[in-house]
């Protein structure tokens, strides 16, 4: 269903930035509403993936718990199986011995699959980035990730925030899993 | 006697388990090896979050790398600092004032209380029951925001300096404690009759992972793992450090070297650190919360080492210092490490359903193992 | 058992009131048993050094001898000075409550030492960590290999002052 996809001649020289969005032209009503609806109930129902690996796990398990309870925005179930969840949050650092078993869970997950990266480490390496051997300078060197949380640790607030982004994101089809260029996906 | 396993025989299953899995508290990976449900041998796997931190410290200065150790046990954050302070002051010879001491022991205390209650919560999830975790955190969050209030941070607060805390108290403080000590009274009985003394509890722990008094020193098992084999081991008591020696509190042993005896010690250490706080919190004396440091440490050259009880037992922070303004060699001793090595031993013979049980009361954290 | 349980620990808790040696006398029960040792002096506590070789029987009698009784070995490591490396073993008795530290130099080019994990146990975990840090050879040793570090890390040695990583390790 390629509602936005490049015109034909991809060899023109005005597609600046590869990640552009064209819309068809005259519109495509039924497609286009159909997409709406199926992105609003992907976006409400995004079942995480149990996977924290060091500090930040215990704000995620906070933002679980009933303070800062995030299964009122449809997170209700975190699956302990990459099968069944939809999203995995990256919370705590990724090491050179754990990037293949991230990339093998990432590889698990069925599609349409979204990746937060929480806190400082995931995003970039934090405060582990220099003179360290074993440290991954960010966990998008492994996975592509679609929101970044800043923060060491970043409070439940900040990540119920970049949930509620990654909703807004998947309902205006600018993720990963959206964007389209010649049919294919980047 | 260190049984050496080389050979799968014919029956044998070959188990992975995690690292990414709901109750390894972490990413541990442990290779099982079972005979239909009987372990015969466990092999902890470590590594999957070593972020090579002893290496990352010898280029930090002496007030730099205490933020590290947050991040090492980061459910005794507050402890682990005050480990590397008392090295640092240890190498200056520095006096700290009383009421930094106070105050130091007072966060402790707080952050022992705040990780046993994640501890029990963590627990009871991974024995089966869902509900205590939520009962945990709501516990929890009160602590949090008294820290946030005064510390900044909820999770890795950097409050220890060489020298003091790095703030004053805030004036709600005090008010705060009170509040929470008459709300956690009620809770702690709450926890009690909730979890304690549930049959179903009992079963799943009494007579599981038998650590004998032997095995507990001479694998290096610390903290309520070792207290729960009739070790008596609490630093607070035999090497007092800040003002322990001038507080009223019990040393929590249980003799019955299963797991059900580390819970139980677990469960004392709530109510001892509670008296503790109660002790302490309207007698804060007056002065300075830091005393005067120069702006850039040198510690002289020698070799320094200071050990403090945090939740999960004995912390060691061993200093080489060759007189510059950073460290030549840090080594930092984690309690988990060697709590972990117990494991093995506690676990042959018994079935893998209790494998869960048994790392739940050993109460590991990961992070500080693999540092 | 719960009843030999409590008696056996009661008598230990009895013994370590009775006898707990001075600095002076533990030095010179430690002199009586090695008199090869060199002592060192500054710090908190008793540090000495050892050669290598005679390492494992002087543990074994640490371990063994009645009013020494070192049977908690809290911390196990190596210093890596430029020219050689210093293992580091930390002692302590829980029964009488003195602590001692013993130090042995080795060389650069062939690190090896007898193993202690037959003494005291929490060693094995340790002598495998120190193995792949610093490329000690532990003598004896049931399983030495990689503990921490991912596969492929065998010959490096991070902890070493000549590691050099110029792809992983950004210099500040």
């Amino acid at each position: 269903m390629d509602v936005k996809s490049y015109p034909s001649n991809a060899q023109n020289s005005n597609l600046a930035f590869p990640g552009q969005i064209h819309q068809t032209p005259g519109g495509g009503i039924l497609t286009s509403k159909l997409d709406d609806v199926i992105n609003w109930a992907r976006s409400n129902s995004l079942w995480p993936l149990v996977f924290g690996t060091s500090c930040c796990a215990i704000e995620m398990m906070s933002t679980a718990s009933a303070k800062y309870d995030w299964s009122r925005f449809g997170f209700e179930v975190a699956r302990a199986s990459p099968r069944q969840a939809d999203v995995i949050i990256i919370a705590g650092t990724i090491v050179n011995k754990m990037a293949p078993v991230l990339k093998r869970l990432y590889d698990q997950m069925g599609d349409p699959k979204y990746v937060i990266a929480m806190g400082a480490c995931a995003t970039s390496g934090g405060p582990f980035f220099y003179n360290t051997y074993s440290v991954v300078k960010g966990a998008d060197h492994v996975i592509p990730v679609d929101v970044y949380i800043a923060g060491c640790p970043p409070r439940p607030e900040a990540l119920l925030h970049a949930l509620i982004t990654l909703q807004e994101k998947i309902k205006s089809g600018a993720t990963r899993e959206q964007i389209k260029i010649d049919g294919t996906k980047i | 006697m260190i049984e050496e396993i080389t050979t799968i025989e014919k029956d044998d299953l070959v188990v992975n388990i995690g690292p990414q899995h709901p109750s390894t508290h972490g990413v541990l990976h442990l290779i099982v090896t079972l005979n239909g449900e009987t372990i015969k041998k466990v092999e902890p796997h470590l590594g999957y979050i070593h972020r090579s931190i002893e290496k990352m410290c010898e280029s930090l200065s002496y007030r730099q790398f205490i933020y590290v150790t947050s991040r090492m046990d980061y459910l005794s954050a507050h402890m682990n600092n005050l480990g590397c302070c008392h090295c640092v002051e240890k190498g200056l010879q520095i006096q700290i004032p009383e009421r930094a001491q106070v105050i130091r022991v007072l966060m402790c205390e707080l952050t022992r209380l705040a990780s046993h209650i994640l501890w029990w919560g963590a627990l009871a999830m991974d024995v089966g029951a869902i509900t205590p975790f939520f009962h945990a955190f709501r516990e929890r969050e009160v602590i949090n925001d008294i820290m946030e209030e005064t510390c900044g941070a909820r999770l890795t607060m950097n409050y220890m300096v060489p020298g003091g805390v790095m703030f004053d108290l805030h004036p709600n403080f005090q008010k705060r404690v009170h509040d929470f000590i008459a709300l956690f009274k009620s809770k702690i009985d709450e926890y009690d009759e909730l979890v304690t003394n549930n049959f179903i509890f009992k079963a799943r722990m009494q007579g599981i992972g038998m650590l004998s008094y032997d095995d507990a020193i001479s694998y290096g098992c610390s903290g309520p793992t070792a207290r729960g084999s009739g070790v008596s081991c609490d630093i607070r008591k035999l090497y007092p450090y800040e003002i322990y020696s001038k507080l009223q509190f019990e040393e929590s042993i249980e003799l019955g070297c299963d797991s059900y005896a580390r819970y139980l010690v677990r469960m004392k250490e709530l109510r001892q650190s509670l008296s503790i706080v109660e002790q302490l919190i309207d007698n804060i004396p007056e002065g300075d919360f830091q005393a005067k440091t120069k702006a850039v440490l040198k510690l002289p050259k020698g070799e320094f080492y200071s050990r403090v009880e945090t939740a999960r037992g004995d912390f060691g922070v061993y200093i080489v210092s060759e007189g510059g303004t950073t460290p030549y060699r840090i080594k930092f001793r984690s309690p988990g490490f060697s709590n972990l090595s117990a494991l093995d031993h506690m676990a042959r013979g018994q079935k893998i359903g209790d494998l869960v049980a048994m790392m739940g009361s050993l109460d590991l954290v990961i992070p500080d193992i693999d540092r | 058992m719960y009843k030999q349980q409590t008696l056996s620990f009661k008598l230990k808790t009895l013994n370590s009131k009775l006898l707990s040696l001075s600095n002076e006398e533990l030095k010179q029960e430690l002199l009586n048993l090695h008199p090869s040792l060199i002592f060192e002096e500054g710090g908190d506590w008793m540090n000495m050094f050892i050669d290598p070789l005679e390492w494992l029987s002087f543990a074994k009698q640490l371990r063994a001898k009645e009013n020494l009784f070192f049977d908690y070995l809290f911390c196990l490591t190596c210093v890596d000075w430029k020219t050689h490396l210093t293992m580091v073993y930390h002692l302590s008795s829980l029964r009488y409550h003195h602590n001692i530290v013993v130090k042995s130099k080795l060389n650069r080019e062939n690190a090896q030492i007898e193993t202690v994990c037959r003494i005291w146990k929490t060693a094995e975990f340790h002598e495998r960590e120190v193995f792949e840090l610093f490329g000690v050879n532990f003598l004896n040793h049931p399983d030495l290999r990689l503990l921490i570090l991912p596969e492929g890390w065998e010959g490096k040695f991070p902890l070493r002052k000549d590691f050099e990583d110029p792809v992983n390790m950004i210099k500040l």
